[in-house]
């Protein structure tokens, strides 16, 4: 009897180890939403008996309910799309000039001299207070809109390709000359893999600094896209759309946050190589 | 700086020559004038305290110093092994190991060195997920798989715990015997100079000092008393007092 409970003994402990963490973790999961989900619901309360009125911040529900109609008859997907068209294209304009600035000024000391000082310069201007000269330079159209959301990604990408860079630990250049590498595989092997995790913190403010400056630009005469689609809302006191669009560029910024960190995860596997084994 | 691989063999020659290496950082002279020659299959070691420049000496052998003077061959190929691992940490120990390789056989030599230091089943692993010992043994593969006639050893094991350095001291030697590489070894360790070299050499004062063969046959140990004295002769010629 006693030799049945020594062998079985170990098997209950290892079984239960893993079952005790996991049983937690879901439950402090579930904690965390009950804030947001009281406050929700709060909200709706305040809505639905009239505390707050209804031209003031119309009721979540009410914001859905409108969300879906829009959605339906087409309004809200083309406005979507006009907004994410401009964030692309100024997020590609801006962010391969400052990926091209910002290697060059990382590896050549000229490139450094000659290209860092105005960057560095021009990095203290607040690049939505340029939007009445980006006015009188290239009007108030769509060149308007992608200008801005080029400036806003720029200075992240350019900062943080040329800090990666730098940041590369010499001594690995060096091994890899002696182990027979070129330039141009030493900056396939070492230059960039080494940057990369730069690289996409880079990537990840340039995206919010994308958003930030499409809901200025999109406020400045715009017939289409999401911004547009709020201050037509303001005009005809439509609460539920305006709020509406804030929950569009909010969940537009989580998606492409979670999407990139995905992307970070799978192309930098080696920094969580302690946690993998 | 003249520094050169010459391609083609011939028996006698020495596998490394260096002449009149001189090397200043600002005012301050580090080499003045250095000769040197290894001969084909010889391990030498290169003595010194610390700052005495013999790492400064390995870095303009290896060509990695634009800004010696002097002359330095190498006859054949030449391969480094840092004091540090130097990993790429990026980068799979295989694909460490294979960094810069080509051939249809490289993944079958990658697998032979991995295996001659005693880590085959790790070639999947990260750099990061590796012990100090380990890491230098990838970086021993990293210079072995490229059959290299001259091995740069620069203070290889000074970063390792005592019993590792022991372990890696005896790999070392049957890596040795079974490649039949030359060897300079930079190193302020006298007991590893004697353990592992053919000749010592000195450096001292920007120059070589004195050159000392190892007459200690291919088994050592320091328990040999031929081993205590050359030990204390060399421990004296740095300064270091014995008794």
């Amino acid at each position: 009897m006693s030799r049945t409970s020594l062998v079985e003994a170990p098997d209950e402990v290892t079984a239960a180890a893993p079952v005790v963490p996991r049983r937690q973790r879901p439950a402090r999961r579930w904690r965390r939403v009950v804030s947001p989900a009281a406050l929700v619901l709060g909200w709706e309360l305040a809505a639905r008996t009239g505390l707050l009125a209804a031209e003031k911040l119309p009721a979540p529900s009410d914001v859905l309910a409108t969300g879906l109609r829009l959605s339906r008859d087409g309004t809200l997907g083309i406005h979507l799309l006009d907004s994410l068209t401009r964030a692309g294209a100024g997020l590609l304009i801006g962010g391969l000039l400052a990926l091209a600035l910002g290697t060059v000024a990382g590896l050549l000391r000229l490139g450094d001299d000659l290209v860092d000082p105005p960057v560095q310069m021009a990095r203290m201007l607040p690049h939505l207070g340029l939007v009445p000269l980006l006015i009188i330079w290239v009007g108030i159209g769509e060149s308007l809109k992608i200008s801005l959301v080029a400036l806003g990604a720029f200075f992240p990408i350019y900062f943080n390709t040329y800090a990666g860079i730098r940041d590369i630990d010499e001594r690995l250049v060096e091994a890899a000359r002696t182990c027979g590498l070129g330039q141009a595989a030493r900056l396939r092997h070492v230059v960039l893999p080494g940057a990369l995790p730069s690289l996409f913190l880079g990537l990840r403010l340039a995206i919010g600094a994308a958003w930030l400056s499409l809901v200025v630009g999109e406020q400045v005469n715009a017939q289409t896209g999401i911004g547009f689609l709020m201050m037509e809302a303001r005009e005809f006191s439509q609460t539920d759309v305006v709020v509406l669009g804030l929950l569009v560029y909010a969940l537009l910024g989580l998606i492409s946050d979670s999407a990139l960190r995905v992307l970070e995860r799978r192309m930098l596997t080696w920094r969580r190589g302690l946690r993998a084994t | 700086m003249a520094s050169r691989t010459a391609g083609h063999l011939t028996g006698a020659e020495p596998v490394l020559t260096a002449h009149a290496v001189r090397r200043a950082f600002g005012p301050t002279v580090v080499l003045a004038g250095v000769d040197l020659s290894i001969a084909r299959g010889e391990v030498v070691a290169l003595l010194g305290g610390s700052g005495s420049g013999k790492s400064t000496l390995l870095r303009i052998l290896a060509g990695l110093d634009g800004e010696a003077s002097g002359t330095s061959v190498v006859h054949g190929t030449a391969a480094v092994v840092f004091q540090e691992h130097r990993l790429l940490p990026w980068k799979r120990v295989a694909d460490n190991v294979g960094l810069g390789l080509s051939g249809v056989d490289a993944p079958g030599r990658i697998r032979r060195a991995l295996a001659e230091v005693g880590l085959a089943e790790r070639h999947r692993a990260w750099p990061a997920e590796l012990s100090g010992g380990q890491a230098q043994r990838v970086a021993v593969a990293r210079a072995l798989v490229r059959e290299p006639d001259l091995l740069l050893l620069d203070e290889p094991f000074g970063a390792l715990d005592a019993l590792t350095r022991l372990r890696m001291q005896i790999l070392l030697r049957r890596l040795r015997a079974e490649h039949g590489f030359a060897a300079l070894l930079v190193t302020h360790d006298v007991e590893e100079a004697l353990l592992l070299a053919d000749r010592i050499l000195l450096l001292d004062d920007c120059r070589i000092a004195a050159e000392l063969p190892v007459d200690l046959g291919p088994t050592r140990t320091p328990d040999d008393p031929a081993f205590g004295a050359l030990r204390r002769h060399l421990l004296d010629r740095l300064g270091v007092p014995t008794t």
